[in-house]
């Protein structure tokens, strides 16, 4: 994983596991470009996640973990989103940890 | 040459604010910050304790440390004077020494 | 998840910012909420300014970590206790203190504020109930 990464012709600095390192940074370029990275290609279902996280970190201040992620979400987007089978299929590499470093968040709390 | 004093610990958890109130002789300036702020408020067990020695002593509170812990001015001691970072600098200007009570 | 159900208490005895304790051990309450232990949440000493309402970091350029307690309901956090007496002798009383939420996302049970103002001999009790103490 390289240091940065270039959305829209600007570096963005990265840590050593892909986050992004300044959470201020977050353009939706990021999620784009990090995403293309990984083989994905984002539609409105994986964006309503990535926002979801941004709001949620904006409230509580922490990334959440998994489960508490698809609560919350069967919460807010209904419960037929919520339930990690729908999760990870549009974040294969994990719904918390691979959501979060689209949406420009530090690693969950609670993930290793 | 004067002396100004800080504490940055909280009068509950150490003897900090009990030590530099002993030691400062009057005239001096004690400025609270960090958790040291905690002694400032009205209606804590050690207000009568920092009250007596706004008699003789000037008694600063540094606001940002106070704002970042849930507490407006309206929560403190009268008598103690709210300063900024700036404020700060210019205490420890003016006193000369600074010593800072851990 | 295990077999046998453990009672933790996470012991928080000092005031948030000016030591890293009370953001370690909210990290720690967090982490361990996987493990679906009986976890409780003590606050006593300088640990009951960890929770006060009105918090803002802003001025002083460090993580404001008060939100994060909303959200111990969420980890289905569902005790948190502070001490009467610690309150009382730092000028505050419950209305000082924010409000924890809980809510069971299954039988949408709720519960307006996790927050428990006991006294000192109740959290003796506590302390002595659990099977593991985890200090901060």
């Amino acid at each position: 994983m390289s240091d940065t990464i270039e959305v829209e012709g600007k570096e963005y600095g990265v840590d050593e596991e892909g986050y992004l390192a300044n959470l201020n940074d977050w353009v939706p370029g990021v999620a784009t470009v990090m995403a293309a990275q990984d083989n994905i290609e984002l539609t409105d279902e994986h964006w309503d996640i990535i926002n979801f996280l941004r709001e949620y970190y904006e409230e509580y201040q922490i990334a959440p973990a998994v489960r508490v992620l698809t609560k919350a979400v069967g919460k807010k987007l209904g419960k037929d989103k919520g339930n990690s089978k729908y999760l990870y299929s549009l974040f294969p590499y994990g719904p918390a940890k691979q959501a979060c470093r689209f949406a420009g968040l530090p690693k969950p709390t609670g993930c290793v | 040459m004067s002396i100004l004093h800080t504490v940055n610990k909280s009068p509950f958890e150490r003897n900090a604010l009990d030590s530099c109130l002993k030691f400062a002789t009057d005239g001096s300036a004690v400025l609270l910050f960090e958790d040291g702020v905690y002694a400032a408020l009205k209606g804590t067990a050690v207000e009568p304790h920092v009250s007596d020695a706004l008699g003789r002593l000037k008694v600063y509170v540094l606001g940002p440390d106070l704002q970042a812990r849930g507490f407006s001015a309206e929560r403190i001691i009268e008598g103690i004077s709210v300063v900024d970072y700036a404020g700060f600098v210019d205490l420890a200007a003016e006193n000369g020494k600074v010593q800072a009570w851990l | 998840m295990s077999e046998v159900v453990k009672k933790f208490m996470y012991l928080n005895r000092k005031a948030p910012y000016g030591t890293i304790y009370a953001w370690e051990a909210l990290e720690v309450v967090l982490i361990g909420a996987a493990f679906d232990q009986d976890v409780s949440v003590m606050f006593l000493d300088d640990g009951v300014y960890q929770l006060t309402k009105g918090q803002d970091t802003k001025a002083i350029g460090m993580k404001n970590f008060s939100p994060t307690f909303r959200t111990l309901g969420d980890y289905e956090v569902k005790k948190i206790y502070v001490d009467r007496a610690s309150l009382e002798a730092r000028g505050l009383t419950q209305e000082d203190l924010v409000e924890i939420a809980w809510e069971d996302f299954e039988t949408e049970e709720e519960i307006e504020n996790i927050v428990e103002v006991i006294d000192s001999a109740r959290v003796g009790e506590l302390m002595n109930e659990s099977d593991a103490i985890f200090s901060f």
